[in-house]
């Protein structure tokens, strides 16, 4: 029989990072097992990090932790082929302690992280694939790895290994999600000088601007793309639900192609090399797709579990708050002795009385409600650009002339009730 | 038989980059790494001990970070690692390394005995090659280089057999112990470390000697100032083209080859006709 441990976390992502940070701060004998070369390695998302959920885990991490810049404007570009409506806050008190959230670059940040839970006194073992969790009497006991004498045992397994969770499949906790569950994402990170990106963005060094584009940007699709800026590089990216690229055989470097070179967003990555090509699934399924979360000596946290808010593109920081109360149940089963699902249900519990939960519930059909009323992204967004067109174009016509004409170009091929019904339909969805 | 090996921590060569006005490697582009041929000696030190029986210790001279390169070695399956980090350690060429490593050795002998001494042939790094022979030139051993097989090791006459790369083949050498081995990365394939190695990894802290753990040590041989070497001009070296490819069956390959010949060397062309 091989090592045994309070608790093995799969995946040193933000979710299984933060729970076994915890649990080892709390004293457990904690095993994270990362199959990339290193934590980060492997690990995608487009770039943001919020500051509240990392707070709660690491008081004051960004003074030393590999942060790009605090996001100070955050723009929303509603994009047609030739132009955009946009909508924007810039607040410099974002750029002050105790921020709002971060650009990060996963690879070194994840990296940091894990250096954190190692000093807590995790252990980590990088390039180590868990294959399989060992189950005994319907009880996980442990997990098996492609290692020889791979086989390592505790009390909990917590599977944080990410949106394809094979290891949660296995169990049955779930079944392969279907391509509409799934959002694809590409992304590139491009290189371009620390000061050509402040003149460009208009922000100075220790300042960051986060942009979503939707519309034109995903040709229609539910999705958006996204700019962001780091120290001395951009991310750009997009991403659509993989059924929305299937129906519309889009081959997902095409529309990063497409998103690059937009006349829209062109210019800012003008001269940018690009440093690196990403790409990922992110679970997007929301509610109605999360699985089941605990199970006798086992429970799911993070992407694994379909924790991500599509619609304010949050993830990492519901993955890292699952990791956290994982963690917190996991140790008040290691108090009383008993890791049955019961016990272990304190997570569930917990976690749907957060605001993981709570915000999981109140979008829970948003997704589900634009894939299936495709119109919202492909006639809508036209639609706006087209009236502040017609609004601000000045050509001798009175403007009470041209409100009238916006609000009969709005209503004209669809007709007022479809579009009374649309904007219902979308204010229940959302509200 | 206790093996020792000394190993280096080094930049990713593979990625790294250059700095294109100095010329010097930017080592913040690139991961830390174990010098691959280094992990080749730990594997061999390994097996060697499954056969023979004893200890492998590994040693090393760096940055207080070099402590995940032993723990590398730890996976690989060394029973031991020390460390030697000390800033007067700093700005070394491969004569004030050598010196280094061989004043640890020199301690590890006193306590341990050192039986066999492994390195990798060169660091990925610097290629020199120099500091495993000069390490053994300090001792007094014989320095045996890019060995590619240990054929037979005798412990109790002191004694052992390798096979030695050389550019028409391979020589075989008897020698006796200890003696220091370096090595080419056809000595072994390393093996996919079991978990046991890996958990033992992760949980491992090497010791770590400053200057003043070392006996006997002449700091003017350390560091900078043992240093003789310089660097005259740096530059990177030329990307090759790369090969063109002929693919086919045996036919069309020696028709592509041919056509390439005639072109290239204009035979049986008019042009070459009249050379």
């Amino acid at each position: 029989m091989g090592d045994r441990f309070d608790v093995i976390v799969v995946g040193a992502g933000p979710a299984g990072t933060s729970c076994a940070y915890t649990a080892a701060k709390s004293g457990l004998n904690v095993l994270l097992i990362e199959r990339g070369e290193y934590p980060g390695s492997k690990n995608v998302m487009g770039g943001i990090l919020y500051r509240k959920q990392m707070e709660e885990i690491i008081p004051e991490f960004w003074k030393e932790a590999p942060l790009e810049r605090p996001v100070v404007e955050q723009r929303f570009w509603f994009m047609d082929r030739e132009s955009m409506v946009t909508s924007s806050y810039k607040g410099l008190e974002w750029g002050r302690e105790p921020y709002n959230n971060f650009t990060v670059l996963r690879a070194k940040f994840d990296q940091w992280f894990a250096s954190k839970a190692v000093e807590q006194g995790a252990l980590l073992i990088n390039e180590t694939v868990v294959t399989e969790c060992i189950v005994e009497d319907g009880r996980v006991v442990g997990v098996r790895t492609d290692r020889p004498d791979g086989d390592v045992y505790a009390d909990v397994v917590v599977l944080a290994d990410g949106v394809n969770s094979l290891l949660g499949k296995s169990l049955g906790f779930h079944k392969e999600w279907k391509p509409d569950e799934v959002a694809l994402t590409v992304m590139e990170v491009m290189n371009l000088p620390k000061k050509t990106i402040n003149e460009r963005f208009n922000v100075e060094d220790n300042q960051g601007v986060s942009i979503e584009i939707f519309g034109d940007s995903t040709q229609g699709l539910l999705g958006t793309a996204f700019l962001y800026t780091n120290k001395d590089s951009l991310n750009i990216g997009v991403g659509t639900t993989l059924s929305g690229m299937i129906k519309k055989k889009l081959k997902p470097y095409h529309l990063l192609e497409y998103v690059k070179t937009h006349p829209m967003v062109k210019p800012y990555l003008e001269g940018g090399e690009t440093a690196e090509y990403l790409a990922h699934l992110i679970p997007e399924g929301g509610y109605k797709s999360v699985p089941r979360l605990v199970g006798d000596g086992v429970v799911i946290v993070g992407d694994a579990a379909q924790f991500v808010n599509a619609i304010h593109r949050e993830g990492s920081n519901m993955a890292m708050s699952s990791g956290k109360m994982a963690a917190e149940a996991i140790v008040r089963a290691k108090e009383i002795g008993d890791f049955t699902e019961r016990t272990l249900d304190h997570y569930r519990k917990e976690l749907y009385r957060s605001f993981v939960g709570k915000d999981l519930k109140k979008y829970k059909d948003v997704t589900h409600t634009f894939e299936d009323h495709p119109q919202y992204m492909a006639d809508y967004i036209p639609m706006l650009n087209k009236a502040a067109n017609k609004f601000f174009t000045v050509d001798g016509s009175p403007k009470k002339q041209k409100q009238s004409d916006i609000i009969k170009g709005f209503t004209k091929d669809k007709g007022k009730i479809t579009v009374a019904r649309d904007l219902i339909r979308a204010w229940k969805v959302m509200k | 038989m206790h093996i020792l090996v000394c190993i280096k921590q080094v930049p990713d060569t593979k990625i790294i980059k250059v700095n294109p006005k100095t010329n010097t490697l930017d080592r913040s582009s690139a991961p830390a790494i174990l010098n691959p041929y280094d992990a080749h000696a730990v594997e061999e030190a390994v097996r060697l001990r499954k056969i023979y029986g004893g200890k492998v210790t590994v040693l090393s001279m760096g940055p207080p970070q070099a402590r995940n390169a032993i723990r590398k070695c730890v996976e690989i399956g060394a029973d031991e690692g020390i460390l030697i980090s000390d800033r007067r350690f700093a700005g070394a060429d491969t004569l004030a390394t050598s010196y280094a490593l061989f004043k640890a050795v020199e301690k590890i002998q006193k306590t341990d005995g050192v039986d066999l001494i492994l390195c990798g042939k060169h660091a990925i790094d610097g290629d020199t090659g120099q500091t495993g022979p000069g390490v053994a030139r300090r001792l007094g051993i014989p320095p045996l280089t890019c060995v590619i097989r240990v054929e037979d090791v005798d412990v109790e006459n002191r004694t052992l057999k390798v096979h030695r790369k050389v550019e028409e083949g391979y020589e075989v050498i008897a020698s006796t112990l200890p003696s220091l081995l370096t090595v080419e990365k056809e000595i072994n394939e390393v093996s996919w470390a079991p978990l046991p190695n890996m958990i033992r990894a992760a949980r491992y802290e090497p010791s770590v000697w400053n200057v003043d753990d070392l006996d006997d040590v002449d700091i003017k041989q350390l560091g900078l100032k043992g240093s003789p070497t310089i660097v005259g001009k740096m530059w990177p070296p030329e990307k090759s083209k790369g090969a063109k490819m002929i693919s086919g069956d045996p036919a069309d390959q020696t028709v592509a080859v041919m056509k390439i010949f005639m072109k290239e060397q204009e035979l049986f062309t008019k042009a070459g006709r009249k050379n």
